[in-house]
């Protein structure tokens, strides 16, 4: 069998799997969030928490819920760095210095799960099983519950009240997050990821050298680091390590569960506004995308040119930063499944793509993480797209726009607006101050164009949440340290703010019954129309970055 | 408690939420885990260790180094791919040629306590300079023609410990590994063939070598 061919089967069997669980899994998640039964376990734990289970939050209440929640992270992580080798199962490792504990406490918190250090020399095991892991559970489930609170700004009418985050966070974990990462992460263990708590042990090698065998509670935090679009790993070299992901099996199941529940959460949303065509719609808007964006870096990677000057072309292959046993066909749909869900979890080197396949990588995370984003947070990513569809086709025929029932006001615009001008601001400016210190410019490893690319992709990572990098970077500097957090930090909780007062402002409105105005969001059209929308806005907004880097890197 | 203020309640409240789930999702998880897979995976969960003549060697899923103590490839063993999994590497520019510097007192690669890539781009000077200098260092060594050499003997993996290598690199490695052994070609090609595996049901992944396995097979049954 041909490599193409191998390669497009397996993307194939995702697809079938994933549309296999589209509907089951999105229904459960629906259910999750509706129904009105506690498990035992849930009062139990409601109990405990000290919560009124039943006092439903208007949407500033839900907001601040949550920041008060992410902040007592953030420092309950810091401090947890900071202090263990204090603790026990420390491995010897020493405190975490602050700017890198800092940095890794707000990677972890916001689901970015950006990395200034190599795990397996830096982290103890208590640290990645007990904070970082943590909060891989605890991130997923915040931007699920924001997802699930939007949807709920659509079903809602005529109340403020938007659910309660205690018990949205709750559920998430207990009944979604957990039961999935028990399975999943057994299969990851069976095919070979590591679950053991040995210190590291020296061996004899066949030839008589000395080699030293990290271990670790790995296939536990492999799975959810995966499927809750988190991206951090265990190891420095992350999904590339063969102890996070030994073989090709596992590499294509990791793919499949960073995009399961984003796939799945559309049918959610369709279930929970009682239409279903809406969720197709939205899922065929995302899938689409994803699967151009898997088709461009299979390309590229595939075709890097004959008789030329680049590496890729001296040595008759791009598989610089390729594991043997995935081939380029492995790295690329990874690379682009990675950067499309938020995850940023890599098994091969993006500093090291044909300059075309990286710009894809690139474009992919400045999409604003919406084909199919990363857990709840492509669901309400693309809900606003969707909403700034309606408005603009609204202005097309002079209509006003509505969208699931709900009217398109000017105040609802603000929001969505505020929500979509967030990122590429903070991106940009992030990257305008880091290519005019001495501090940001002297970060950069590989020379050219391609070092531009590493600064843009760096924080376009990091204020989408994404986490992957151009890893040649050298973001150990205090410069990145602190701005990224801040980066990460606002490019997690302001686009959640505005898409909860947006959310807010919709569950106060009255629904109004569809007319013959009303643009219909369920057709082939409207799929056309979003997506011609994320690829205008994102497009002109990035520009001029990806044509001073990747572009002229790749047309050089 | 509800005197408290809002703030201080819902500060209060993350905090208990954090605790609850720091103890269900990064203490009884990961043992539940851990039991579950010391019982039904041990081999797996344990690293997937190997042992030649009664010790453990190392890793199947790890690469490990087969060179002299000058750190010059061995002739008898087949080779795993190049690897930045080096203590503390570094780019230098020494007399207008790229070299690579460790900190470590042998700074060979297949370090697992520091997996690395190299992150070198597909147009960076120094990378173009490695490849070249690989085919070359190779091209001697097997006696190949540069055309020959697949790309996966010239580039560095992504973890830095990439077990395995192309079946077109095992092949060009076989008559050397047979020569240094005083054994026929033939007999190498039949065992880099039992421990060649290919793709996982047919279409996923690449076909691989398995370096680590391959060579305790020769030393099994070729010893030098």
């Amino acid at each position: 069998m041909s490599s193409a061919l191998a390669g497009w089967l397996q993307a194939g069997l995702l697809v079938a799997a994933l549309a296999a669980c589209y509907v089951p899994l999105g229904n459960y998640l629906a259910h999750v969030f509706t129904s009105d039964k506690d498990w035992r376990v849930e009062r139990f734990l409601f109990r405990l928490m000290g919560i009124d289970r039943n006092a439903d939050q208007r949407w500033g209440v839900y907001v601040r819920s949550i920041l008060a929640f992410s902040a007592v992270s953030v420092l309950f992580l810091y401090g947890l760095q900071r202090l263990q080798d204090h603790l026990m199962l420390s491995e010897g490792m020493t405190a975490v210095p602050p700017a890198t504990a800092w940095n890794t406490a707000a990677s972890f918190v916001t689901n970015t799960n950006w990395q200034n250090y190599a795990g397996e020399s830096t982290m103890g095991y208590l640290v990645q099983m007990t904070g970082l892991a943590v909060q891989q559970f605890l991130s997923a489930a915040v931007g699920l519950v924001v997802a699930i609170a939007m949807i709920r700004g659509f079903i809602r009418s005529r109340t403020d009240k938007l659910g309660n985050f205690w018990v949205d966070v709750t559920r998430a974990s207990i009944r979604l997050l957990l039961p999935l990462a028990i399975v999943g992460g057994l299969i990851l263990i069976a095919g070979g990821s590591i679950m053991n708590f040995h210190p590291y042990e020296t061996y004899t090698t066949l030839s008589g050298a000395k080699q030293t065998i990290p271990g670790g509670p790995v296939g536990s935090m492999e799975i959810i680091k995966d499927m809750g679009n988190n991206g951090g790993g265990f190891f420095n070299t992350n999904s590339a390590h063969p102890y996070e992901n030994p073989n090709p099996f596992t590499n294509w199941f990791e793919i499949f569960t960073l995009l399961l529940i984003p796939f799945a959460t559309p049918r959610a949303f369709g279930k929970m506004v009682k239409d279903n065509k809406q969720g197709y719609a939205l899922v065929a808007v995302m899938a689409c995308i994803w699967l151009l964006a898997v088709g461009g870096i299979s390309f590229f990677e595939a075709h890097y040119g004959v008789g030329g000057a680049t590496a890729a072309q001296i040595a008759h292959g791009a598989t610089e930063g390729v594991e043997t046993r995935f081939g380029t066909s492995g790295c690329s749909l990874f690379a682009a499944s990675t950067t499309v869900t938020s995850t940023g979890a890599v098994n091969c080197f993006h500093d090291s793509l044909t300059p075309f396949g990286g710009g894809i990588a690139l474009f992919d995370i400045a999409l604003g993480e919406i084909a199919p984003g990363g857990i709840g947070a492509g669901m309400y990513g693309i809900l606003i797209l969707a909403i700034v569809t309606v408005f603009v086709g609204g202005l097309m025929v002079g209509r006003t726009p509505e969208y699931i029932g709900k009217k398109i006001r000017p105040v609802e615009m603000k929001y969505a607006a505020l929500y979509f001008l967030t990122l590429p601001t903070v991106i940009l400016i992030a990257t305008g101050l880091s290519i005019g210190t001495h501090q940001g410019q002297s970060a950069i490893f590989n020379p050219g164009p391609h070092g531009l690319t590493e600064i843009v992709y760096a924080f376009a990572s990091e204020a989408n949440n994404n986490g992957s990098a151009f890893a040649g970077l050298g973001t150990s500097l205090g410069w990145y340290q602190t701005l990224g957090g801040i980066v990460m930090l606002l490019g997690r909780f302001a686009p959640e703010l505005f898409a909860l007062g947006l959310a807010g402002s919709l569950a106060r409105q009255q629904p109004v019954p569809a007319s013959a105005g009303t643009l219909d969001t369920r057709t082939p059209l409207f799929v056309g129309m979003v997506i011609g929308v994320i690829l205008v806005l994102v497009g002109l907004t990035y520009f001029p970055a990806l044509a001073l880097g990747p572009f002229a890197e790749g047309l050089h | 408690m509800n005197r408290l203020p809002t703030v201080i309640r819902q500060h209060l409240a993350g905090l208990r939420l954090l605790l609850i789930f720091t103890v269900i999702c990064g203490i009884i998880y990961p043992l539940v885990m851990w039991g579950l897979a010391q019982w039904l995976f041990p081999r797996q969960a344990n690293g997937s260790l190997v042992s030649y003549q009664g010790r453990t060697v190392g890793s199947s899923l790890l690469c490990q180094e087969f060179v002299n103590a000058k750190g010059q490839p061995l002739p008898q063993y087949f080779q795993p791919r190049p690897s930045f999994a080096i203590v503390g590497w570094s780019l230098k520019e020494v007399k207008g040629k790229w070299v690579v510097e460790g900190m470590g007192p042998n700074n060979y690669g297949c370090n697992p306590l520091y997996s690395s890539a190299s992150n070198l781009g597909n147009n960076n000077p120094a990378q173009i300079q490695f490849v070249k200098q690989r085919q070359r260092q190779i091209a001697k060594f097997d006696h190949v023609a540069i055309s020959k050499i697949p790309s996966d003997a010239v580039t560095a993996s992504g973890s830095g410990l990439d077990p395995d290598i192309t079946p077109a690199n095992a092949a060009i490695q076989v008559d050397r590994v047979a020569k240094a052994r005083h054994i026929t070609p033939a007999q190498v090609e039949a065992l880099v063939r039992t421990y060649t595996t290919g793709r996982t049901l047919g279409f996923l992944g690449a076909p691989v070598v398995n370096v680590l396995l391959l060579n305790i097979a020769l030393d099994e049954q070729y010893p030098v």
